[in-house]
Parts: C-alpha cells; sequence; structure tokens
C-alpha cells in the first residue's frame, strides 16, 4: 500500500537513534491482538524511556501501552496491586504512598510503565537485598499475536514468565501484571551520605554498607589524586509514621536541546567538583524525602535535552567481584582519558539473588552507569573499548541502556540469546534485536 | 478528602469508557464517590469500574447498553437513580466524531452523527432535566465541544451536533437553573484521545487528565460554560469574530 504521508521518527531517552515507524494507541487490555493486523512487524513501547533502541522499530508498528492505565486491583493488607501495562510507576506511587505503600524495586526515573519494568526486568538502588522487579511480580497476561492469552507466574507457564522478564517486549504482550508492594510509614528516607576518594574507598564502603538502599555517585572526570572520587549513599525508609501525602506534579521543564558544545571537557569538570563538595563534611546524615532521594533527575522534565539534539548514550555494565576491580579501574580509566565525561555516573555493588528472567542484565558483581554526549567520531569509540573491557573481565552490559553492542558483543554477553529465540512472537521485532542479531548494521 | 462535601458524591456517568469520562470520574472516585456506569462494550465497561473502585469508589454498578437506542432510556434512567438512591451528577460523555466526507456523500451517514451526538442526549436530557427540577438539586454536566462554536467546512456535521446540544442545554439551564439545579456545558478543545487518535496531533493537544481537572474545577465552581483547556476560550473568541467572507476562504 503506497503511503501519502512519511512515518514518524521515534527516539528513546537516549534520542539516538532516530526511526521511523507507525503508532498505534492500545488503550485496552482487549485491544491487542489488532482487529486489522498491519503488514509490518509489531512491537510494544511503554514510556519509552529506556535509552537506545530496545523500544524502537524500523519501518515497523510500535503498539503503545500508555492508554492501558487502569488499576485493577489492590490489597491493603498483602499490597497486592493489579493493574494495566502502561500505568507508570509514578502512577501506582500516586496511588499507593498515601496508602502507606510503596514500589517494591524502582528505577533512578518513576516514568517507566509496569510493562517496562517487567519488560526489561529493572533494578533499583536494593538489588543486594530485594532482587529485580521480577523478584515481585506475582503474575502476568502475556498476549501473543496469534490471539493466545498466557498467564505467567513462577509457578505457571513458568518457561514464558521467565522469557518475557527482560525479554524486551519481543515475547508477546504484557496486558496486565500483579506486583506486591511494600509497606512504608513515611515519605522520608533516613540518609547517609559518605565521599570515598578512589576505588578500593569505594570497594571497602560498599563491603560495609547494610543499608536497604546503597549506590555511589562517582566523578569521571578527576585524575590524579581525587581519580574516582565520590559519594556513598545509603537509605532506609524512615521508621517513624510520618507524611504520606501524594507528590506534586514537577513544574520545571528544560526548554531547550542544549547545544552540542555546551557541555564539554570544562562545564563537565566543574559540575562534578561542585557535585562532590555539595557535601562538605566526610560523613553526612539526614532525613531527605523519597523523591530526590530515587528520583533526583525526575523533578526537571525532558532533561535529557541538556545534552542537545545529538542525544546521548547510555552505557551500563556488570563486572563479576572476582576481577571486578581491574575491570573498573581500566574502563575508568579509558573514560577519563577519552575526555567525555558523564554529569552522574553511579556504581554499586549488585546482590546474589539470581534474576528470574532468561535475560535480565543483573548478576553478582560491580555495577557501573553512565552517560555521554554523542560525539560519533569519539564516543562510539569508547563505548565500544568499554564493550570489550566488561567481556575481557566475564561480564554483561545491559539491553535497555544501550544502542552500540555488536552482536558478537551481545551474543558473548548472553549466549542463552538462542534458546531466547524461540519465545520472541513471530509478529514482533526490534530495531535492538536486528542489530544483536546481526540483521541491522551499526551506523558509522 | 476534606473537601468531599463540596463536590457530588453519587454520579450517573453516560459514555462511562470514553477517555475524558473515565479520567473526570477517577477524580471523584479518590474522593469515594458512588457510580452508576453506562456504556456499549462490556469488557471495556469491567475494567472502568475495577479502576474506579480500585482508587476509592465507595459504590460501581454497571449498565451495558448502545445509548442510540432512545426507547431504553427511560428504564435505564430510572435504574440508575434507584441504584444511587439520588443522581447527585449525570454528566453526559458519550459521542463519535464520525467521518466527515462520508457524512457529506450521504445522508444516512450525517444522521447517524447527528443520532448519536444529539438526539441520544436530547432523550437523555429531557428525563434528567424534570427528574432534577423535581428533586430540586443536582449537577447536569454535558460535553459538547469547541466545534459547536462555528461552522466549519473539515468537520460541520459533527460541529452541527455540537453546536445543536450546546444550545439545548443552554435553554435547560434558563429553564431549570433557578430550581436549584446546576447546568455545566463543557467544550474540549483537542484532546488526546482514541476518537483523535488518527489526527496529527499538536501542541494544542490536551492529555484527559488536564481536562477532567478543568471540570471538576468547574461542577465546584458551579460555572455555566467551561472551555477545557481554559486558552480555548480565547481561540474560540477569535474565531467567532473572523468575518464570515473571509472565514468561508479558510481551510479551516
Amino acid at each position: 500500500m503506497a503511503r501519502s504521508t512519511p512515518r514518524p521518527r521515534f527516539e528513546s531517552w537516549g534520542r539516538y537513534p532516530r526511526l521511523q515507524a507507525d503508532l498505534v494507541s492500545l488503550n485496552w487490555t482487549g485491544d491487542f491482538p489488532l482487529s486489522k493486523p498491519p503488514a509490518t512487524r509489531l512491537l510494544p513501547v511503554g514510556a519509552g524511556r529506556s535509552y537506545g533502541d530496545v523500544c524502537l522499530l524500523e519501518n515497523g508498528t510500535l503498539l503503545q501501552t500508555l492508554g492501558m492505565d487502569r488499576l485493577l486491583a489492590f490489597d491493603s493488607e498483602t499490597g497486592v496491586l493489579r493493574c494495566e501495562a502502561g500505568v507508570t510507576l509514578a502512577e501506582i506511587l500516586d496511588f499507593a504512598v498515601p496508602r502507606g505503600f510503596f514500589l517494591p524495586v524502582t528505577p533512578g526515573t518513576k516514568y517507566v510503565t509496569v510493562g517496562g519494568a517487567i519488560a526489561n526486568d529493572i533494578h533499583g538502588k536494593n538489588h543486594h537485598v530485594a532482587g529485580t522487579f521480577g523478584h515481585h511480580v506475582l503474575s502476568f497476561e502475556l498476549v501473543r499475536s496469534d490471539g493466545a492469552r498466557l498467564i505467567c507466574s513462577p509457578t505457571q507457564n513458568q518457561e514464558w514468565f521467565a522469557a518475557t522478564l527482560g525479554g524486551m517486549g519481543l515475547t508477546g504482550l504484557i496486558a496486565w501484571a500483579e506486583v506486591r508492594l511494600r509497606p512504608i510509614v513515611a515519605r522520608s528516607i533516613d540518609y547517609v551520605g559518605e565521599k570515598f576518594v578512589g576505588i578500593d574507598e569505594f570497594l571497602e564502603l560498599s563491603q560495609k554498607a547494610t543499608a536497604e538502599y546503597t549506590v555511589a555517585w562517582i566523578d569521571c572526570v578527576a585524575t590524579g589524586r581525587n581519580f574516582a572520587r565520590g559519594i556513598l549513599m545509603q537509605g532506609e525508609h524512615s521508621k517513624e509514621p510520618g507524611d504520606l501525602h501524594k507528590s506534586r506534579e514537577p513544574w520545571l521543564v528544560f526548554p531547550i536541546d542544549l547545544p552540542a558544545f555546551a557541555l564539554n571537557p570544562f562545564t563537565m569538570a566543574a559540575f562534578n567538583t561542585a557535585y562532590y563538595h555539595k557535601q562538605l563534611p566526610k560523613k553526612k546524615v539526614a532525613k531527605v524525602d523519597y523523591e530526590p532521594f530515587f528520583y533526583p533527575l525526575d523533578s526537571v522534565l525532558r532533561w535529557n535535552r541538556m545534552y542537545g539534539k545529538n542525544g546521548l548514550l547510555q552505557f551500563q555494565n556488570v563486572i563479576p567481584h572476582e576481577g571486578g576491580r581491574e575491570g573498573m579501574v581500566e574502563i575508568l580509566k579509558a573514560i577519563t582519558r577519552s575526555g567525555l565525561a558523564s554529569f552522574l555516573a553511579v556504581i554499586k555493588f549488585f546482590g546474589d539473588i539470581p534474576s528470574l528472567g532468561m535475560m535480565s542484565f543483573p548478576q553478582p558483581g560491580i555495577m557501573l552507569a553512565l552517560d555521554f554526549p554523542i560525539r560519533p567520531e569519539v564516543s562510539f569509540d569508547l563505548v565500544d573499548r568499554l564493550a570489550e573491557i566488561t567481556l575481557e573481565h566475564g561480564g554483561r552490559m545491559y539491553s535497555a541502556k544501550d544502542a552500540r553492542m555488536t552482536a558478537a558483543q551481545y551474543q558473548a554477553f548472553y549466549p542463552q540469546w538462542r534458546e531466547f529465540e524461540r519465545y520472541i512472537d513471530p509478529a514482533f521485532d526490534s530495531a535492538f534485536w536486528q542489530r544483536v542479531t546481526g540483521r541491522r548494521p551499526l551506523d558509522e | 478528602m476534606s473537601r468531599a462535601k463540596d463536590i457530588p458524591s453519587r454520579i450517573l456517568a453516560l459514555g462511562a469508557t470514553s477517555a475524558i469520562a473515565e479520567a473526570t470520574l477517577r477524580l471523584f472516585a479518590e474522593h469515594g464517590a458512588s457510580f452508576y456506569l453506562v456504556a456499549r462494550n462490556p469488557d471495556k465497561l469491567d475494567a472502568v469500574a475495577a479502576d474506579l473502585r480500585t482508587r476509592g469508589a465507595a459504590a460501581v454498578a454497571t449498565h451495558v447498553m448502545d445509548l442510540d437506542d432512545t426507547a431504553a432510556h427511560p428504564v435505564m434512567l430510572a435504574a440508575a437513580a434507584e441504584s444511587l438512591g439520588t443522581i447527585e451528577l449525570a454528566l453526559l460523555a458519550h459521542g463519535v466524531l464520525g467521518d466527515q466526507q462520508q457524512a457529506e456523500a450521504s445522508y444516512p451517514a450525517a444522521e447517524a452523527i447527528l443520532g448519536t451526538n444529539f438526539m441520544a442526549p436530547v432523550s437523555l436530557i429531557t428525563w434528567l432535566a424534570n427528574y432534577f427540577e423535581a428533586s430540586k438539586q443536582g449537577t447536569l454536566a454535558v460535553i459538547s465541544s469547541v466545534a459547536g462554536d462555528r461552522g466549519r467546512k473539515s468537520n460541520y456535521v459533527y460541529g452541527a451536533s455540537k453546536g445543536a446540544l450546546t444550545i439545548f442545554v443552554d435553554g435547560v439551564r434558563n429553564r431549570i437553573d433557578r430550581a436549584g439545579v446546576h447546568v455545566l456545558t463543557i467544550k474540549p478543545g483537542f484532546v488526546a484521545t482514541p476518537m483523535t487518535a488518527h489526527l496529527p496531533q499538536n501542541a494544542l493537544f490536551a492529555q484527559p487528565a488536564k481536562i477532567a481537572a478543568g471540570i471538576l474545577s468547574a461542577i465546584k465552581k458551579r460555572k455555566d460554560v467551561v472551555y477545557v483547556p481554559a486558552f480555548w476560550a480565547i481561540i474560540m473568541l477569535i474565531i467567532r469574530m473572523i468575518p464570515r467572507r473571509i472565514f468561508k476562504k479558510l481551510n479551516v
């Protein structure tokens, strides 16, 4: 069929790549399978807050789930919430916090959907005690393009549960899910921030850390005696009953795409230095609201415009503890040498709880996440180098944050990909999957 | 939740699965309202009912029917009044955008749009106006459209159905306001809903949640007419002022 207008282009939060596709909104769990299936391949997309191309499909049809935003049942005794897959974690918090409940696992933004949280089997600052999001999903409904509807749980259709958890939306459409929330008695977090200099001090503090939530910010610009300085941040939900009001809507919107030169080694170094010195004493103890603790960047809507129209590359990996120190030092050195620093790089210990998803990212070890502005001639080579270092040390990279892995790298990180492929819906595909199976070349 | 007394808590929603209705009903559910929901599709109706219950509704009853069936209106409305005890708010939210080109080409297509968007509401409002007038209370909130403010070449059949509805509701207000009944005409601008999903979306499109907040505020303030979002009042003022000899040359 001839098209009268070109397909619009879509981008994820990283704004790279931008790929043409059609968009169909799914507003009801019964809207899929579509009554008139298009001739193209399909891919579900939630809020589009992953960074690379896992939620994109060139010349395909994106099935947007944000209209599937109903809360279907809540048990205030057990904290079990059943909701449609397009409900965002922000909407869950608005509902749950005033009732004394919180997300069991949350990433660094609350603007992701439940469907996306399952499809990427997301993790948070409490991975070492809570595992991934999937550990708190009791069940979900998976709808296949042939109309089959499978209720999946750790005990029912287990293989579909495992394939869909971290399955990047490829196994079918997640229509609704049941998630167990955790009780809280206040919005506030009891916070402890501790400064460190160098990877060894980070490792030492992390091994001693006991809090439910731990993560460290690390300066990827500083060299010499300040190399790998940072702040280890620990938090626990306050145990004294306190305020449980619903969060206010953010009012700050990043208004424009910054020009490419705005983020340069000087502004990055200034930012990182200011961030390090924001906390003056070596150790700081405070009560803070959960919003700035979990979602520091959510207070500025569209903050990705800071990186300009070229967008940003995320890099997130995990390296097993054995060889982890050497691997991370090598990576940090490669980054400081490149001059392509990151605003907010975070580093954390993943715990030992095995992920339930066949393709889940977390595994025991040291996790590092950061972003770079895109300058094709430098950033692409750097990320490729970081992927190689990760591979040499037995680690892996996170699909939801990646736009550049090669097929060879991916298949080495996730050797089970052949087994996973059997669960992919025949009508589904993604730009990411085309890339890591060698069907779509990388841009030069 | 301290202001729950200012707002109606027994609510009849006609066309309850429309995106604007659903977003509006959620705001009332958070205040613990009771609902009687009417819509055509039973699965969608069940999903909306489950959502409202989860968000805090005291009670939710559902009624599956096609509102084009005007003969069945009195029975449905009596059942709603019985179920709710008193209808404190009736929200009329059903409607179709229709296909303008088909409606230009064939009268039956135009008649179908007018039937759903105008004749069915006339039947519902006739019953509800008498009910509210007799009970000397209540809010009748009717979703019309900015499209009813002026005939445009691109959607005048839909526009005529909504313009006629606006005038009908105006007249009803002038009749029953003195009985203490609040009659609200709601004129949404462009809203990002399944009804408009096929149109190219621009900065003028608003999310249903934003429309819902405007409707709730207009109900609390007992306004006669509300444009949502509010900037549409200015846009439509300008559009109404364009002289006809110029307007007829425009491609709007």
